[in-house]
């Protein structure tokens, strides 16, 4: 079981409220994504969850008890960190059995627990070196093998992919992704990543300034941001965002459009701009338009085949059923 | 062209690593040469030919007992670092792990009284010293000596806790360790090789101190840098002597330094390169 629930939790330094009273409920194997930019509470958030923070309100449940006032190690939740947080002078294997040591679990339960974590994690080889042998990759999955062996009522994860290259990311991704698949334990993800927010969670929380823009599935949150702040937050690249006597047209202060929910032609089409910068994906072509007068730039995402070049004119076309409208307060017209 | 002249480059610097090396190791290996000779030769002039007499180390030994101030040296360099460590270890730890905001002023403040003259104290610590009955006793000359190098102990044993990431004791926590698992398991093997360093360090600095030791001092609680000071004037100038008193000092705790260099060099120059 790894149910989370936060009623009007809040956490004060000093006289500075990061988290205003704030309520969330994670269900049992829920993959759930804290995301936002920096500084906006969602690391203070996991490590409220956690009880390495004290709550300065509210209450924390854990499966239904609370856990407000908990030590951390007696919340049954296990954590892996950005800087993966491995105790230096133990073995790989010595610092995944760490927790079960702790816990009293019997030698031969500790061994059968740490091959099986080793083999899921491909660590077999690795066991008997320290950590400082090892890649930042392995790193992370031994601080993840660490955390598999408690059994936890939930994963909290902090940023844990932010300190490895690209590629690793992505495989990373995969990995935690089917690793939950696999337990279906409650896993509690933070990133500032909106990639690894959309293609990991089943419900993403968009944190801005201690306060919770929106709650919802990736795909709620792509097709219907609440607001301007979650419509510019999610999707890669950027929406359109366009003020002005366009929006005025359409009934809204702003609209928003996705560079893939805009035609892209060199002969006709609603707007005419020219093509300034284009990134060729080899699949997909993204061309930053210049001149239209709506915005600085419009981002359209192109087929990888279409042949523009820079300073070419080119007419954009938006789909008016995918169009976005947001009130001068930023929030969305319905 | 070029790689023959950073060749020629390289020659140049190992020839003025060896001439600097030389020169700060001059005087002790003239010293152990010196010991070496007789008095007569030692006093006939520059030569870096000894007889190789053993004569001046067996005058010394009969003379002025050795083993007495050697013994000394040992009570108050390894009582001194235990009692620092004591005091030492639970100051730097709170100030590593729960600092305050003057945390930084205490350290300065700390480190500042290293800067000032020792003979500046010198009437009042030997007053308290003659009133309290502490001269010449091996107990006064250990705190003595224990707090002349607190602030450096203190410092270094600071640095090095300073080292140990946060998220390492949260992960503990996390883990299921108490507090007392998260000293025993996680901190303090993570700590030990910053304290064996510092401890070699004050080892070596309350082994070396020759101010106190020789003002505090007569016989009873003399070590080895009074006795090295002792062959210096009243018995006149015997050089030889002084040179074999001044090996037998300095041998042992040159032989402690050299098998522990790997540790040293670590210990001080840690937090400058990660």
């Amino acid at each position: 079981m790894g149910r989370i629930t936060l009623e009007a939790v809040t956490k004060r330094f000093g006289e500075v409220e990061v988290i205003p009273p704030l309520n969330l409920d994670i269900d049992d194997g829920e993959f759930v994504v804290f995301v936002g930019p920096s500084g906006c509470g969602k690391s203070t958030l996991l490590r409220l969850i956690a009880g390495l923070e004290d709550t300065s309100g509210g209450r924390i449940l854990i499966d239904g008890k609370d856990a407000t006032d908990t030590p951390p190690a007696k919340r049954g939740l296990a954590m892996v960190f950005q800087s993966y947080a491995l105790y230096p002078h133990m073995s790989v294997r010595k610092n995944i059995a760490f927790p079960m040591r702790m816990a009293g679990v019997p030698q031969d339960e500790q061994d059968r627990r740490i091959t099986a974590a080793a083999k899921a994690l491909n660590l077999t080889d690795y066991l008997d070196r320290k950590p400082g042998q090892l890649s930042g990759g392995q790193r992370q999955r031994v601080a993840i093998g660490r955390a598999i062996v408690r059994e936890p009522a939930a994963f909290l994860f902090d940023e844990p992919l932010s300190n490895l290259d690209a590629a690793l990311r992505v495989g990373m991704r995969l990995e935690i992704s089917e690793l939950h698949n696999r337990l279906k334990t409650t896993m509690v993800y933070v990133t500032h990543d909106q990639v690894e927010a959309m293609t990991m969670a089943d419900k993403i929380v968009v944190l801005r300034a201690g306060f919770i823009e929106q709650v919802g599935s990736p795909m709620d949150l792509y097709r219907a941001p609440k607001n301007l702040f979650v419509a510019g937050f999610i999707g890669s690249p950027k929406m359109n965002l366009i003020d002005g006597p366009e929006a005025a047209r359409h009934g809204a202060h702003t609209i928003g459009i996705r560079p893939e929910h805009i035609a892209v032609s060199p002969t006709a089409g609603t707007w005419q701009g020219r093509v300034g910068v284009s990134e060729h994906l080899g699949s997909d072509t993204f061309f930053y338009v210049e001149g239209t007068g709506l915005a600085e730039t419009i981002t359209v995402r192109a087929g990888g085949d279409i042949d523009l070049h820079h300073g070419d004119t080119v007419f954009l076309t938006p789909d008016a059923a995918q169009m976005h409208r947001f009130d001068d307060t930023g929030a969305r017209i319905a | 062209m070029a790689r023959a002249s950073s060749r020629r480059s390289r020659i140049g610097y190992t020839i003025a690593a060896w001439v600097v090396a030389l020169t700060l190791f001059f005087p002790i290996l003239y010293t152990i040469i010196t010991s070496l000779k007789t008095e007569q030769e030692a006093i006939s002039g520059f030569s870096l030919i000894p007889s190789f007499t053993l004569s001046s180390f067996e005058a010394v030994q009969t003379q002025n007992n050795y083993w007495r101030p050697f013994t000394n040296s040992v009570i108050l360099a390894v009582g001194s670092t235990i009692l620092a460590l004591i005091v030492a270890i639970p100051a730097a730890w709170a100030m590593a792990f729960s600092p305050t905001k003057h945390t930084k002023n205490i350290l300065m403040w700390m480190l500042s009284t290293k800067m000032m003259p020792a003979v500046a104290v010198l009437v009042p610590i030997y007053l308290i010293f003659l009133r309290t009955g502490l001269m010449d006793t091996r107990i006064g000359l250990t705190v003595m000596l224990m707090l002349i190098n607190l602030p450096i102990v203190v410092w270094m044993l600071y640095t090095y806790f300073r080292e140990i990431p946060g998220e390492i004791l949260e992960a503990a926590r996390m883990d299921g360790a108490s507090l007392k698992d998260e000293i025993l398991y996680v901190l303090t093997p993570m700590a030990i090789p910053g304290i064996a360093s510092t401890m070699l360090l004050n080892v070596i600095l309350a082994w070396n101190e020759a101010f106190w030791t020789i003002q505090l001092t007569t016989t009873n609680a003399a070590p080895l840098s009074a006795f090295i000071a002792s062959f210096s004037s009243p018995q006149g100038l015997f050089w030889a002597k002084l040179s074999a008193a001044s090996v037998m000092a300095i041998a042992p705790i040159l032989i402690m330094g050299w098998f522990s260099q790997k540790q040293l060099v670590r210990g001080l120059t840690f937090g400058a390169v990660k």
